[in-house]
């Protein structure tokens, strides 16, 4: 099974969090362009490979956090410390 | 031209040739060539599932265009088209999408005759269940959108459902119980590896050389024109590259410097052991996330909806399983004793509207045939008419105008989740 490593509950199934998305930069919706608003809406990454994402901990802690996941294997990575 | 006068029409399957071959073990001819990679071509298409190799036939057939390369990175049709499972209907909720998708069913209707090869389209009827009010409302305005586009769809109450389908369970003591359901007589299922084979087998007697086992590297952009490929067995000089992809396809775009709204998610399906036929129509259930449909083999064959999150893997899960099997009992409770035999899963290129994206990009000569996520399969033949006809127009016909890319920049995009897919 695939394991998400939690900085506060430690490795726990994926089925316990909900993917929230790639991250990606956010423009400030008070000055960007319809357009620039849509392609951050709509336009990802999609990489074949390691990929840094946003998870919430659903059934869990309820919190949200980044890690990385490489997208062939579905290995996961954590990249903030635990807590 | 009648059909026998025309390349590769001439009936090559015939019952006796069947029999022949059969008892004698031998003498079988190739349905296609390998060639060796030319220099180049007037058109390569990326892609040897249904949507690359239709677009392919379509090319030399109704155009008379054959200089023509399909490539793929393993064997032909093993993405979604060997993956998929094998539903056909047009049942959907938008004007757009019903024109389209029926011109699909009516393409699909004469398969057999026109590529001379076996489909096995079984128009066996289509159920899609609703559960509740807001469902059944769904359901009602998907079947008049459907009447004003001349295509079969009725709503049905659970009485006519049970007719249908004695082993459903249409009580009041279900957790969802049936309150209705979409009917689509039209609807069915057909054997998805061999609508490949017959358009590679069309497409191969035209002149289309079909390259398996040949991986784009790179695609070559030059002043905003698309010059040609670069593949695993050399390089390939095209003005025009068509990229039907699917799952792969962000990343095909990539390389040719179109960024594209589609993300890749897992849709896995699985399939039980052969049993006598029961089961006629196909049954799916959108709150119940799952939808089901018994094989001319006798297999039942289980769908559901995409994994919650985007991978490039292509493995079962035990989650889907259990999650699965707890929705069909919901639905048959009298399957219980059924083995499940093995489990897979196709890669879905999904899209923020659930609407393929079709036609011209901003890179000339670079075309995409994509975003078809979990709805792909349905829609090969016409959507390859389509892109034969926008490669010989050098523009988008108007059945696909509404499934542009530029569609998201400018914010008119084309719902078609409720239709589309089940349980999202």
């Amino acid at each position: 099974m695939i394991l998400l490593p939690c900085p506060w509950c430690g490795d726990r199934s994926v089925s316990e969090f909900r993917y929230v998305s790639e991250v990606v930069p956010r423009p400030d919706p008070g000055t960007a362009t319809p357009q620039q608003w849509r392609d951050y809406l709509y336009l990802r990454g999609n990489r074949r490979g390691w990929v840094t994402e946003r998870w919430y901990h659903r059934a869990g802690c309820r919190q949200y956090f980044s890690i990385d996941r490489d997208t062939i294997t579905d290995q996961t990575r954590a990249r903030e410390p635990a807590r | 031209m009648s059909r026998a006068a025309r390349p590769g029409g001439a009936a090559k399957y015939s019952a006796f040739s069947l029999v022949k071959h059969g008892l004698l073990g031998q003498g079988w001819s190739p349905a296609w060539r390998r060639h060796a990679l030319a220099d180049s071509y007037d058109v390569v298409i990326v892609g040897a599932g249904v949507h690359g190799l239709a677009a392919a036939y379509y090319l030399a057939e109704n155009h008379g265009i054959t200089n023509v390369a399909v490539l793929d990175k393993g064997y032909m049709g093993g993405g979604g088209s060997g993956r998929n499972t094998a539903i056909l209907r047009s049942n959907y909720l938008t004007p757009d999408g019903v024109r389209f998708y029926d011109r699909s069913m009516e393409l699909y209707r004469d398969l057999a005759a026109d590529l001379n090869f076996n489909v096995m389209f079984a128009r066996r009827g289509h159920l899609t269940l609703a559960h509740n009010d807001g469902s059944l409302r769904t359901m009602r305005w998907r079947a008049e959108v459907n009447k004003l586009q001349g295509v079969d769809s009725e709503v049905i109450g659970p009485a006519q459902i049970k007719r249908l389908v004695p082993y459903m369970n249409v009580s009041d003591d279900a957790r969802y119980p049936v309150l209705g359901a979409l009917y689509h007589p039209p609807g069915g299922i057909i054997r998805h590896d061999a609508v490949v084979w017959g358009y590679a087998r069309g497409a191969d007697a035209r002149g289309v050389h079909i390259h398996q086992e040949t991986e784009v590297v790179g695609v070559d952009v030059a002043h905003g024109k698309v010059r040609g490929v670069r593949t695993s067995r050399g390089r390939i000089a095209s003005p025009v590259v068509l990229n039907c992809t699917a799952g792969w396809s962000t990343l095909i775009c990539d390389m040719a410097g179109v960024r594209v709204p589609v993300q890749t998610f897992p849709l896995q399906a699985a399939v039980t052991e052969p049993v006598r036929p029961f089961l006629g129509a196909v049954v799916v259930s959108g709150s119940l996330h799952v939808y089901v449909s018994q094989t001319d083999r006798g297999e039942l064959v289980f769908g559901a909806s995409v994994d919650p999150f985007p991978s490039y893997s292509v493995r079962g899960s035990l989650d889907f399983i259990e999650g699965l099997a707890g929705h069909v009992l919901e639905l048959m409770p009298s399957l219980a004793k059924l083995r499940l035999l093995r489990q897979w899963a196709g890669l879905c290129d999904m899209t923020p509207d659930f609407s393929p994206i079709m036609g011209l990009t901003p890179v000339e000569g670079f075309l995409v045939d994509i975003g078809w996520g979990t709805y792909g399969f349905k829609a090969g033949p016409v959507s390859g008419e389509a892109m034969a006809q926008c490669i010989a127009a050098g523009k988008p016909p108007p059945i696909i105008e509404a499934f542009d890319l530029a569609r998201f920049h400018d914010g008119r995009q084309l719902g078609e989740k409720g239709a589309a897919s089940v349980g999202h």
